[in-house]
């Protein structure tokens, strides 16, 4: 029962930029579920609305139309974000957004400040962080002395430090290196285990959405809307070789094929 | 794939020591190079005195200068008008640091407030303000007031230029995490938006603090008893040539203290920024 649960509901999510003749017409009316535990990956040509629709789940934006609820909470409830449904959220941005004044251990436990939890506490959970994405013992270090890999996993330790249920993700890897990208990817894959967040990822690359993906949302733009939805069942944990197997290059063929027809 | 595989865990590389991590060059030149310039200078003021055989009272010997400044150190009402000199900018400088931030942080954030208020705040850049301290000393009279307004209204403008452009470079980035982590208003000024423009609000201050210097000098000039402005004034009419360059070269140490003291301030404050890093 509680594994079927949803984490993400959208109805009829709709949303307009600008008014008039130079309106612009971002995303159709959405209609879109996230189970709990699930990992959904949002794919899509430039200027689909795919950071538009992870931002109007993170409570950045707010829709035109429709109704959407994160963790059967309403987010916005007359034009305004309800605090509750957001503490549910964690946002990971395309560039990891530390603050150069605090030190990296300051950066992943600002959420717990700005909550009131002593300064004990909070040092203790950074630790435990820094452990879980794999930069322990940078706590002390500026954030112009971490590398961009280790600048997005503190990110990714922000947004995990009051253990909210979901993990929102814009690109999170859209500026690093090929092989930096598939150690991270890995990474993700294994945090996710070890937390059992329920993840929305949008990313570019079709090999990262099928890496790590149980379920692809293919969108389309002009105006953007859900295109196709696939569904990936290989078996979990995933490694890096599973590139190479038949489904995965199967799912890749047709993502890349309907890719070229909708941009 | 073939062949053999390089491996170089055989190499152990140790990290530079510490003391040698900074280039020794960099840190140490200005030390050899500026003694030797001041050097080069003060004997080139000497041969041409010397040689010219000028009058004292056009050009005095650095030595002479330098004879005048040690009496300058022993004398007591030297001492009264430095230390009167530092209050007037202290002061002023301390009046243009809140009015400067406060305001600034409301322009930066307020739109409205800084399209009605922004006529004001360049006509307060562009009035000579020099001159209005006759109309200071007409509301203030000869005291202190009049030359601590003037230093800080001379000091103001760059800092409260400076914060309006820091609180308005705060990174959209840095905007959305404070929202995504609903912080209040509040939380968002003072984890955000002041830690953010503090670089740019110190760099405004280290303009300032030489603009508070400059209007107090001129305060105390224009209309003064008290303070080496007036101290300039007096050797002037007494034609000690000598004297006033004294008072110049205290002029000149007090300006250096403060500019160093707010370079301290920004190592203290600002460690993280990369103005600092690079030093
Ligand atoms: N603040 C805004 N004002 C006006 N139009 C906007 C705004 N933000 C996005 N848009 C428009 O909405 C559409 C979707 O933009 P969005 O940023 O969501 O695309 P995207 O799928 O994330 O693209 P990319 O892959 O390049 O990041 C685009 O046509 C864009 O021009
Ligand atoms: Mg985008």
């Amino acid at each position: 029962m509680t594994g079927t649960s949803t984490a993400i509901e959208l109805a009829r999510i709709e949303k307009w930029f600008g008014s008039g003749d130079d309106a612009v017409h971002a995303l159709a009316p959405t209609n879109l579920d996230v189970a709990e535990g699930e990992l959904v990956v949002l794919l899509g040509p430039s200027g689909c609305g795919k950071t538009t629709l992870l931002r109007m789940i993170g409570g950045l934006l707010e829709p035109t139309l429709g109704l959407l609820k994160v963790g059967h909470k309403e987010l916005w409830s007359n034009g305004n974000r309800q605090g509750q449904a957001l503490s549910e959220l964690g946002m990971v941005f395309q560039d990891a957004n530390l603050f150069p004044w605090l030190s990296v251990e300051d950066n992943i436990a600002l959420p717990l400040e700005l909550k009131g939890m002593g300064k004990a506490e909070r040092r203790e959970r950074a630790r435990e962080l820094t452990k879980l994405v794999g930069i322990s013992g940078f706590e002390k270090r500026w954030t112009r002395e971490l590398s961009g890999g280790m600048r997005q996993r503190a990110a990714i330790a922000r947004a995990l430090s009051y253990n909210p249920k979901i993990l929102l993700m814009d690109e999170p890897f859209g500026a690093l290196d090929a092989m930096t990208r598939d150690t991270m990817n890995l990474e993700l894959q294994r945090i996710w285990t070890e937390t059992k967040k329920t993840i929305v990822l949008v990313t570019h690359s079709i090999s990262e959405a099928v890496f790590l993906a149980d379920r692809i949302v293919l969108l389309s733009p002009r105006p953007g809307r859900i295109d196709t939805i696939i569904n990936v069942t290989m078996p979990r944990p995933r490694s890096l070789d599973v590139q190479a197997t038949p489904e995965f290059q199967d799912i890749a063929r047709t993502l890349r094929h309907r890719l070229t027809e909708i941009s | 794939m073939s062949g053999p595989v390089m491996r170089d865990d055989d190499i152990i590389s140790l990290p530079p020591p510490a003391a040698r991590r900074k280039p020794m060059r960099e840190s140490l030149l200005p030390w050899i190079t500026t003694p030797l310039l001041v050097l080069l200078l003060i004997g080139t003021w000497h041969f041409y005195v010397t040689t010219t055989k000028l009058s004292a009272f056009i050009l005095p010997t650095p030595y002479a200068v330098w004879e005048a400044w040690l009496g300058l150190l022993q004398s007591q009402r030297a001492w009264n008008n430095t230390l009167s000199t530092i209050y007037v900018t202290v002061v002023g400088f301390i009046y243009a640091l809140i009015i400067g931030v406060g305001l600034g942080v409301l322009l930066g954030r307020i739109r409205w407030l800084e399209l009605t208020l922004n006529p004001f705040v360049v006509a307060t850049q562009v009035i000579p303000k020099v001159a209005l301290l006759p109309l200071f000393i007409v509301w203030f009279g000869f005291g202190a007031t009049p030359k601590v307004i003037v230093a800080a209204v001379l000091a103001f403008f760059p800092i409260l230029t400076n914060t309006v452009l820091g609180v308005k470079s705060v990174d959209t980035g840095h905007r959305d995490v404070m929202t995504s982590l609903n912080a209040s208003r509040w939380q968002i000024f003072w984890r955000l938006e002041l830690p953010s423009s503090l670089p740019y609000i110190l760099s405004g201050m280290e303009v300032g603090i030489v603009l508070a210097i400059i209007g107090a000098i001129v305060g105390e000039y224009l209309g003064g008893n008290a303070g080496l402005g007036f101290m300039l004034v007096s050797k002037m009419n007494g034609f000690e040539t000598d004297g006033l360059f004294a008072v110049i070269v205290q002029m000149t140490l007090l300006g250096f203290f403060f500019y160093f003291a707010t370079r301290a301030l920004q190592r203290l404050l600002i460690p993280w920024h990369q103005s600092i890093a690079i030093r």
